[in-house]
């Protein structure tokens, strides 16, 4: 389904919202809905796009794309290039990659606005950049013929070349270049078969591999300019506090500090470089006015949280009737469960450069929401969108973290660049950014469930209790639908097994803990409730979960071909397993694709320990298969971070936790193999980033039940008693 | 005043003397492939070799360098080792975002140079303190492998 603006008249009050959250932000900002969730696909599929702001071909030959998505990992610097230069018949060795800067050529074609998020890059280009490309070729070629005095038909491309055979003419695109781009743009652009495809479908070695073991490669953290000065900025201890009054007599007094600041998120210590801004904040004296948020404790919350988990929320779902169905009851169970909040602790700390000059802003920065962030800088800085200029450098990691839609790091880098006056360079350090918001939020949840005399689900009353990523932002009148946040009930309200009488409900507390989207969203927690309670209802029918699943699956759903995919390569049901091993299995679409993963586990001294994950995935017709691989074990490993070890918990609005020592992600020795099947498709390409994440707790989880007869209803799993 | 070797050229650095060399790589000598992701030794971007050895250069205090010297990934070329890890990285494409790579790649050299044929529990054990939160782990074991292949071909 897509949505154009004028059948949309919600947009209108998303350009009003956004006008009064972010002025001098003027965006066309679709977002067409499906299944109340952002659908990522492109608006407007047929445009045809100027060449020349995706493709720069120098005399030389060499050929530069430019790439409106940050690259943070996941690939897009690689396969993006590809979609171009498939149409292109570009010779694939002369391709080189530049970031985009801030423009409205460059938004998300279904956002509207340049942002890399929600597993959409290669879904949003997939017609777009394969568009641009064939566009440059059919000018190249056209430029040829008009040279040779020969009629285009007669003339070919292939590697960087146009061809004339008939008369042996050969002119390189470097050559033609400049003659292409003075030509209007084509009207109609036809796009090659799939079977005529040479790049597409291809594990394509990574375009910024070189550079990212070398060395070279530029991060934010890696910016420098004359004269800069870096800025360690202590923030309050609790969520929603204000300095109240401070000392920094002993921290002026060390060499290297250029200056002390106070600014609206704390105190700014500006000195030569990191080490003296370090060691003179840690010297600072501050007296906070702590705020509401200084209430808040982990385990009171949860109690709250639970309390709510049993009261009637607002309805996200509703299919026939559940208090009908529970009556006619062959047998039934009802469980609660809890996900604390989850930081994303990207290996790159968040940073931001900026200069700062009376009618002008430079900005470097790893961002994932250069619009967002351009428009709050601008405001900030008292200047237009377009006197803020934003380099996004390569992004140590993003997982959701770097496109906040409070533009938050980015707005508190340029309140310090005001007050200083320099260049600065604005640096988080690893404590800074656990204890820095913006989580994936806590959740609880409440299911009851039961079973008609063939096993099968009749019904389903699930409760969820959680804050809302998206109310206040700007995406607010997008995804918050009646009271309802998409991104709060995606995975639970779009279960996809046939359950006659079947009912989602939703709370949606307040509190000051600020919280944001992270890897995979909301099917980051509802997979785990779901995928684990419908074993449970496998193991009530005394069916294998694999065949309960397929029993209970509609007939034409994709989710079946990926758990049969992963169930024949993990020998499901037929390859005996070392002693004190069990299978577990979980399926899940997201971001439209669809994920099984299987999970070899045994326990060990009370310790789970994962020893090997078969995936299987449905993302429609696949790029880069390498890429996918590597999204899908990625993905796996983040999740399984989660699942094992991750939580961040409050005390008296602290939060407890502070680097790797004790918000521990997954090591080396902990790494499971991991095997990535694809299902072939033909079918638009799906998203990649996140979809892996989701299975992989509540298969561990289903596995952990098979070798104890103990349900995991908590994460992290660490925390939980298994013997 | 401090004085070290920096992939090979000698360089004096007047700093405290307690500054983590991590920055004094960094914000001193501008050679930004050396991370920063923790401070307190439990991510392993910030590896360097000191000597020889991989080291924490984030809790390693300048003045342990003195008269030493300091390799980062700018220098690991230099050596036949280092070159054929790199490649062994390139073969695999091994990375992600990126970030934690350079700490890997020093952390492996240093492995391969002290026990050139590494079993996987080996590797684990010594690729333990280097974080990837892209999930690498699978492509850094089969890098190493691939590269301890290739150092032996070399014999």
């Amino acid at each position: 389904m897509k949505t154009t603006i004028a059948q949309n008249p919600s947009r209108r009050k998303f350009l009003k919202n956004s006008a009064a959250l972010m002025s001098g932000l003027v965006i066309g900002f679709y977002l067409p809905m499906k299944n109340g969730r952002v659908f990522a696909a492109e608006e407007h599929p047929k445009q045809i796009y100027p060449p020349n702001a995706f493709i720069r071909i120098a005399a030389d030959d060499s050929i530069t794309v430019i790439v409106n998505k940050s690259e943070m990992g996941q690939g897009v610097y690689t396969s993006l290039p590809m979609l171009i230069a498939e149409e292109l018949e570009a010779d694939w060795n002369r391709i080189r990659v530049e970031s985009a800067p801030v423009a409205a050529v460059y938004n998300h074609t279904g956002f509207g606005m340049q942002l890399t998020g929600g597993s959409s890059s290669i879904p949003s280009s997939w017609e777009q950049l394969r568009r641009v490309g064939a566009s440059a070729r059919i000018l190249l070629i056209r430029a040829a013929a008009q040279q040779w005095g020969v009629p285009e038909s007669e003339c070919h491309a292939a590697s960087s070349w146009v061809i004339h055979t008939k008369s042996g003419n050969k002119s390189s695109y470097g050559a033609l270049a400049d003659a292409a781009a003075k030509l209007p743009l084509p009207e109609t652009v036809e796009l090659k078969s799939p079977k005529d495809f040479k790049l597409i479908g291809k594990s394509i070695k990574r375009l910024d591999t070189p550079e990212k073991i070398n060395g070279s490669a530029q991060f934010g953290l890696d910016v420098y300019l004359p004269g800069m000065l870096t800025v360690l900025i202590a923030r309050s201890p609790v969520f929603g506090g204000k300095v109240k009054s401070f000392n920094d007599t002993e921290a002026r007094k060390l060499p290297g500090v250029q200056g002390i600041y106070q600014v609206p998120t704390g105190i700014a210590v500006a000195a030569t470089g990191f080490w003296p801004a370090k060691t003179a904040r840690d010297l600072l004296e501050i007296e906070w006015d702590e705020g509401p948020g200084a209430a808040l404790s982990t385990p009171k919350m949860r109690a709250e949280y639970l309390e709510l988990a049993k009261k009637p929320g607002l309805v996200a779902r509703k299919d026939g009737d559940a208090v009908q169905g529970f009556k006619q009851a062959h047998k039934s169970i009802s469980a609660e469960y809890e996900v604390p909040y989850l930081a994303h602790a990207a290996m790159e700390p968040l940073n931001v450069v900026v200069d700062l000059n009376t009618d002008h802003c430079t900005i470097w920065t790893g961002t994932q929401a250069q619009t967002m962030d351009r428009a709050s800088a601008a405001k900030t800085a008292g200047l237009k969108p377009e006197q803020v200029e934003i380099h996004t450098t390569f992004l140590g990691g993003g997982f959701g973290r770097r496109a906040n839609p409070r533009s938050d790091f980015v707005i508190e880098a340029v309140q310090v660049a005001k007050v200083i006056g320099k260049p600065v360079k604005i640096v988080w350090t690893r404590e800074d950014d656990t204890r820095g918001g913006n989580y994936r939020p806590m959740w609880a949840d409440h299911i009851e469930a039961a079973i008609a005399k063939d096993g099968k689900p009749l019904a389903w009353k699930h409760t969820i209790v959680g804050q809302s990523i998206i109310a206040d932002t700007p995406f607010e009148a997008f995804m918050v639908r009646n009271g309802i946040d998409a991104t709060s009930v995606e995975g639970a309200a779009t279960l996809p097994y046939v359950i006659p009488n079947l009912q989602v409900e939703l709370h949606s507390p307040k509190n000051a803990v600020p919280v944001q989207w992270w890897r995979s969203v909301g099917h980051s927690h509802t997979a785990f409730v779901v995928e684990t309670m419908i074993d449970e209802l496998a193991h009530l029918a005394g069916k294998d979960p694999v065949a309960y699943r397929l029993g209970i699956l509609p007939a034409a759903s994709r989710y079946r071909g990926v758990l049969q995919l992963a169930a024949k390569n993990a020998g499901w049901g037929k390859k005996k397993l070392p002693a004190n091993h069990a299978y577990g299995v979980a399926v899940h679409q997201s971001f439209d694709s669809y994920v099984a993963e299987i999970a070899e586990v045994s326990l060990g001294n009370g310790k789970i320990r994962v020893h090997r994950v078969v995936a299987a995935v449905d993302c429609g017709m696949v790029i880069n298969p390498d890429g996918v691989r590597q999204q899908i074990e990625g993905a796996i490993v983040y999740g399984l971070s989660a699942a094992l070890h991750g939580a961040i918990t409050l005390e008296n609005g602290r939060v407890v936790q502070s680097n790797f020592h004790d918000y521990v992600p997954l090591r080396f020795s902990e790494m499971p193999q991991i095997e990535v099947h694809i299902v072939e498709s033909s079918e638009h390409p799906t998203g990649i980033g996140e979809p892996g994440t989701p299975p992989i707790a509540p298969a561990v989880a289903n596995a952990v039940f098979k070798l104890t007869g103990k349900r995991l209803r908590r994460m992290p799993f660490d925390q939980e008693t298994l013997a | 005043m401090i004085s070290f070797k920096i992939n090979g050229k000698a360089t004096k650095v007047d700093v405290d003397p307690n500054t983590p060399l991590l920055w004094v790589i960094r914000d001193h000598l501008q050679l930004t492939g050396t991370k920063y992701g923790c401070g307190m030794a439990q991510c392993g971007a910030c590896t360097v070799h000191l000597d020889g050895r991989a080291i924490r250069s984030c809790v390693t205090p300048v003045s342990l360098a003195s008269g030493k010297q300091v390799t980062t990934i700018e220098g690991l070329a230099e050596t036949t080792l280092g070159k054929t890890v790199q490649a062994a990285w390139q073969e695999v494409d091994v990375p992600q975002c990126g970030y934690c790579q350079s700490g890997q790649i020093m952390s492996a050299t240093a492995l391969l140079k002290e026990n050139p044929h590494p079993s996987e529990a080996q590797i684990s054990a010594a690729m333990d303190g280097n974080l990837c939160r892209c999930g690498t782990y699978n492509s850094i074991r089969s890098a190493i492998l691939k590269a301890a292949e290739h150092q032996g071909g070399t014999k």
